[in-house]
């Protein structure tokens, strides 16, 4: 069949009448489909030696020191003018799904718009252009942007301290547990286990055993929660910390955190919370109410800074009382003066000896502070609140809309928080969560997050965020529901699907087991 | 030689005091097409339930846990080219390692064939 539609037929026109003109299959000499075009390697474009600029000829050779490394081989770069490099990249983008262009449900994500207006205050010289050696008093204004940004988050979290440095949420939780082991070592008290729940994102139990801890699994309940008896049935003195991620990963929020913090504290650990999943309680629910010890916030989520394949990502530790000591450099403390200075090595003697040390070489990713303090100023805390609101809402819109053609695993424990979570439970023999998600990039989505998490078989977790509106929701709860629909039904042209993607459906064992990394010249 | 299962589907063939490892046919179902299998070094001791050997598939990376303590003989070197053989022969051709038992005791609370077929049964 044809992969246009020429006609402009859309869904209210009523069932797709196909005239044979339109059916029959349509060779083109090029392998262009239309303006969807085929485009080769950037090694395939071009003429060897072909160059987008004029070079002034070298006069003379190499330095005689440098004459024993003189490259015998011409350099195998690609030689492309600059409209030819111009349109190269123009062209794969135009094969690229983006934010921008629709609904990015990839659960676990929080793939939300990303507001123009935090983009050009990101981009104004003040806050862009600034070097992070440059004098103190030179960048005051930088500087109490990440201040501000700070107290933000310890008044939205309820927390004390925050150390803004880590740069994504893997090395947030790092920090935390850094931070953790920090207060165990200063009272003389070597713990060797971390808890992580099965509930838990993945990279809590990769980032307590890179701390240094063994990591041990604690089971969920039926409904999706942690197993508080069996997680209060292993504390003891050996377990330095516990790892909730809140709300979890099945999307439904931890009810008993504040009685499960409780125990952890009892038998003198921490507890740690995954707080990327914080899009869906900020202004709501502080974190520091519940017991937590330290807890990430994802920048890049919650306070909407692009990600995803672009970033970078920022993730900042909110910290208890017990923690902040141990907190690390640097950090902004204000003088009596008012002036702005930052806690470096240098002071921390006098001033935070504590310190773990520091997780990054510099202050933080000051474009992602400017980006978050510009989304919470404009926003407010009334529409912060709004945000977590509606993420919630839209969330359960279409775990309630979808769950009579998929099931819905713990569509039984309540509402769901930000997330909707799905299996492909009753599809017909042979279809699977995969033949779904290759089918709604036919359908013009990015495909949900599937197989996870793990909890789940055939697991798809959506997360529609809040920047999705009741029309935008209807028309991606369409496309999974017609989806869900074949899938019951073993529609075999499912099982090839994508059809309509530039490519089809590719062997990703095959490209798993025998990567291809780089192009080779054909011989 | 006798074999016994573990509630993490990992299998072991037993003789005398040594064993051969691997990950059940149920397993490979589940993990779907397995693209790599990072397996323990030759001569590593190895402690019941912990961490011996991670396989990965187009879905998820796994765990594989130590059914019994004791000291690794050999893993199978076949699976570095042909990670596949865990998929098609999961409880031949594609086991893990092989390994001496430090204590043969610690079989006993494993589970035989009859028994880990009514568990995953109850799945």
């Amino acid at each position: 069949m044809n992969d246009l539609n020429p006609a402009g037929w859309r869904p209210e026109m009523g069932p797709r009448q196909h005239p044979a003109h339109e059916t029959a299959a349509v060779h083109t000499a090029t392998g262009n489909r239309g303006l969807q075009l085929e485009e080769p390697l950037i090694f395939e474009i071009g003429a060897p030696g072909g160059c987008g600029v004029d070079f002034d000829a070298v006069e003379g050779g190499p330095a005689d020191a440098l004459a024993p490394f003189v490259r015998k081989a011409p350099l195998a770069l690609p030689g492309l003018s600059e409209p030819e490099t111009v349109r190269h990249y123009t062209r794969l983008s135009r094969q690229n799904y983006a934010i921008d262009l629709g609904p990015f449900p990839l659960g676990s994500c929080t793939m939300k718009h990303n507001p123009r207006l935090d983009e050009k205050v990101a981009r104004m010289a003040g806050f862009a252009d600034v070097h992070p050696l440059q004098p103190v008093h030179t960048v005051q204004g930088a500087l109490k942007v990440i201040h501000e940004l700070a107290q933000w988050l310890c008044t939205l979290t309820g927390m004390p301290g925050v150390a803004m440095t880590p740069k994504a949420g893997a090395h947030g939780e790092l920090c935390g547990l850094l931070c953790i082991r920090a207060a165990l070592e200063a009272r003389g008290d070597a713990r060797e286990v971390v808890l992580v729940p099965e509930s838990a994102h993945g990279t809590n139990p990769a980032t307590a055993a890179f701390a240094g801890y063994r990591v041990e699994s604690i089971p969920a309940t039926a409904d999706g929660r942690v197993d508080r008896a069996a997680l209060e049935a292993r504390l003891g003195s050996d377990v330095a910390a516990v790892m909730i991620t809140n709300p979890n990963t099945c999307g439904l929020f931890e009810r008993e955190l504040k009685a499960i913090a409780d125990a952890v504290h009892a038998v003198g650990a921490f507890v740690y919370c995954d707080g990327a999943n914080f899009n869906a309680i900020v202004g709501r629910v502080r974190p520091g109410d519940l017991g937590v010890d330290a807890m990430h916030i994802n920048l890049h989520k919650t306070f909407s800074t692009p990600h995803g394949g672009g970033g970078p990502g920022s993730g900042p530790v909110v910290l208890s009382e017990a923690l902040v000591p141990y907190g690390p450099l640097p950090f902004i403390a204000v003088e009596a003066d008012g002036e702005l200075r930052l806690i470096e090595e240098e002071d921390a003697p006098r001033d935070h000896p504590g310190a773990f040390g520091r997780m990054s070489a510099f202050h933080g990713q000051m474009g992602m502070f400017t980006r978050a303090l510009a989304y919470i100023l404009s926003h407010g805390a009334d529409g912060l609140r709004q945000v977590s609101g509606d993420a919630v809402l839209n969330a359960n819109y279409l775990l309630r809309s979808l769950e009579d053609v998929l099931d819905a695993p713990f569509g039984a424990s309540g509402p769901c928080m930000h997330e909707a979570l799905f299996s492909d439970d009753g599809f017909a023999a042979g279809f699977s969560t995969i033949d779904l998600a290759k089918g709604l990039i036919d359908e013009g989505f990015h495909p949900m997050t599937v197989y996870f998490p793990l909890v789940v078989h055939g697991a798809m977790l959506v997360e529609p965020t809040e920047t999705e509106s009741k029309a935008g929701l209807d028309q991606l709860g369409m496309a999974i529901r017609s989806l869900a629909e074949r899938a019951r039904a073993g529609d075999e042209a499912l099982k090839h699907a994508p059809m309509l993607a530039p490519r089809r459906r590719l062997d990703e064992t095959l490209a798993a087991r025998k990567p291809v990394l780089r192009w080779r010249e054909p011989a | 030689m006798t074999r016994y299962f573990t509630k993490d589907h990992e299998w072991i063939a037993v003789e005398g005091d040594t064993a051969t490892v691997g990950i059940t046919d149920y397993a490979q179902g589940q993990l779907g097409d397995i693209t790599f299998v990072e397996l323990p070094a030759d001569g590593a001791a190895l402690t019941k339930g912990a961490s011996a050997s991670v396989v990965d598939s187009v879905k998820a990376a796994s765990d594989v846990y130590a059914p019994v303590s004791g000291t690794v003989g050999a893993a199978n070197a076949a699976l570095a080219d042909a990670p596949e053989l865990v998929n098609t022969d999961p409880e031949g051709e594609g086991w893990l390692w092989t390994m001496t038992l430090a204590d043969a005791g610690e079989l006993a609370g494993l589970m035989d064939e009859a028994s880990y077929q009514d568990y995953i049964a109850g799945l």
